[in-house]
């Protein structure tokens, strides 16, 4: 595909289909019938909490709001209206008293520290809920916070399955659109929502929308640095992002393992999850 | 008899889990009997799953009646004409992506894929070992032949089939689903049924795919199954994402009606294309 001008735009029913039943038959084929998903008012997990209801029936389906002290009342009244719309079970889980103490502990206040603490405290809850509900924790990351590395490392990136990562956030808003899930909750500017006034777009310095149609010339269509400039961005913002993604690579991988034996994990003991089954 | 009955089997195989493929297959064919069908035609690595990786050697067979996986097949094929895909192991510790004719207890054909993808997401010929014949042979259904996947993505294999004399090209694969668009189907769906519908067209043949379906990771395959006469009309398509046994009825007496109004074969300069397929391989690169 050689179209200068490349579409966002996905067919939202092949979409849905295609993700139910990659949640349906992976969940399965792990073993398990249930699953824990962490919602937080916004887009992403408002999406993927849907796609796993649908997938499992709402009553196999875990959702865990996790609010920090700093969380909005909005965050709160939109992930109730998920819940309530889908029908899953919940269970609203206050994490400042699990954060707070570390935080005491070592007094460094720092915004990305806190941040990265919340991210894995919630992590944490996610796992530990998915003992005992038997289920397995299913990922809300987009293509573009995976690409960009705006995700915390074992924190909002772990999961057991992710069914949003190879959809840019233009689109998990496009499928949310035909999902019906309000329109408020696809709207709102996007938040980590780890301080009051946190938005994506203010951290990062530019939208979803802007960056979306830059990634997908350079990563879906190939386009090196000349080609984007050509379609109309500015170089500085091409190669911006572009350093980023580099950057960012590590958040992407499993963990190097020093190679010493004939047959070592990760380079030549090669075999999918679905191994069997 | 010019009509002809055809089962396209498109399954969700178990990645490695070749005991209970071949149960699936046994239920597949059970059921293609009780539709009447004549031939079977199951897709790529049906056996095996596809994403084999280091699964290769311990899901490779050899397609001989002591092997207690084919000892099944071949005792069914007594009843209906079976294609199957599979990971043959050859003497020489060689693996290659095969698909055997079954007919009447016996194995009438093996074609080992030539094409093995290697870019992209596929990795085949790191595991793999190429095939090195595309032959058409000949079978209850006429003269045939078979191509694997990314065989029929080049298409000198097909063209080699028509000359020598394939009536029906049935082409089986594992299509992983890829680029998604505003379009009801994906990307991959529309090349293959694209290029199937252009072959059935260019060299006047049924062209029969089957495709698998189901995930392995997050890789899904698409299904899809088609059947395309020589005039290149569609006779058949099986549903896209779900498994499902599609059969069609051929009337093979098509071949001779469309041949008489378009003698493409009869025209085709093959000692044209040998000279300048000569003259293009000796000039310097």
């Amino acid at each position: 595909m050689n179209d200068p001008n490349p579409t966002l735009e996905i067919n939202t029913e092949l979409a849905t289909r295609i993700l139910i039943e990659f949640i349906q038959t992976e969940i399965q084929r792990a073993g398990f019938e249930k699953a824990v998903i962490g919602v937080s008012g916004g887009v992403d997990s408002a999406l993927s909490c849907v796609l796993t209801a649908r997938a499992l029936g709402p009553e196999n389906v875990l959702a865990l709001f996790l609010p920090y002290a700093t969380t909005s009342a909005e965050s709160q009244q939109h992930a109730q209206a998920i819940i309530e719309s889908t029908g899953v079970k919940s269970e609203t889980l206050p994490i400042t008293p699990m954060v707070e103490p570390l935080l005491t502990t070592i007094p460094e206040d720092e915004q990305v520290r806190r941040g990265n603490i919340m991210a894995r405290m919630r992590m944490i809850v996610l796992y530990d809920r998915s003992v005992s509900f038997n289920g397995l924790v299913i990922g809300t990351g987009n293509k573009t916070e995976i690409l960009l590395g705006y995700t915390t490392l074992y924190g909002d990136s772990a999961c057991a399955i992710n069914p949003l990562g190879d959809l840019y956030k233009t689109q998990v808003r496009q499928l949310a659109r035909a999902l019906t899930i309000p329109a408020e909750i696809i709207e709102k500017p996007p938040s980590a929502d780890l301080w009051s006034g946190q938005t994506d777009e203010g951290e990062l310095g530019f939208t979803y929308e802007e960056v979306d149609r830059l990634l997908v010339l350079l990563v879906d269509n190939r386009y090196d640095v000349e080609a984007c400039v050509g379609a109309g961005f500015k170089r500085k913002f091409v190669e911006t992002i572009l350093e980023r993604i580099r950057r960012n690579q590590f958040k992407r991988l499993m963990p190097p393992i020093a190679k010493l034996s004939n047959r070592t994990v990760g380079y030549d003991f090669l075999y999918l999850r679905d191994w069997g089954t | 008899m010019t009509q002809r009955t055809i089962a396209m089997a498109q399954i969700a195989t178990h990645l490695g889990d070749v005991d209970a493929n071949l149960a699936l297959h046994l239920e597949m064919i059970e059921k293609a009997r009780s539709q009447a069908a004549e031939l079977i035609v199951f897709p790529e690595l049906s056996l095996t799953g596809y994403v084999l990786q280091d699964l290769t050697p311990t899901v490779a067979r050899q397609p001989v009646p002591e092997d207690p996986t084919f000892s099944p097949l071949l005792k069914a094929s007594n009843d209906i004409d079976i294609i199957v895909g599979f990971v043959e192991a050859e003497s020489r510790h060689r693996f290659y992506i095969a698909a055997a004719y079954l007919s009447g207890g016996q194995v009438l054909h093996v074609h080992r894929k030539v094409y093995l993808p290697t870019y992209g997401l596929f990795d085949e010929g790191r595991f793999f070992a190429w095939g090195d014949q595309v032959r058409a042979f000949d079978s209850p259904f006429g003269r045939i032949g078979i191509l694997i996947c990314e065989d029929f993505w080049h298409a000198s294999p097909p063209y080699l089939l028509w000359l020598d004399g394939a009536e029906i090209m049935f082409l089986i694969s594992a299509s992983p689903g890829r680029g998604i668009s505003g379009d009801e189907r994906l990307e991959s769906a529309r090349w293959v049924e694209r290029i199937n519908q252009a072959y059935a067209s260019l060299f006047t043949t049924f062209v029969i795919h089957t495709n698998r379906v189901g995930f392995e990771d997050g890789l899904h395959f698409w299904g899809g199954a088609t059947a395309f006469d020589p005039n290149g009309e569609m006779l058949a398509r099986g549903p896209y994402h779900e498994p499902a046994l599609t059969v069609v009825k051929l009337d093979l007496a098509q071949l001779h009606r469309t041949r008489v109004r378009l003698p493409l074969l009869r025209d085709e300069r093959t000692a044209l294309m040998q000279r300048e397929l000569e003259r293009i391989l000796r000039q310097p690169k």
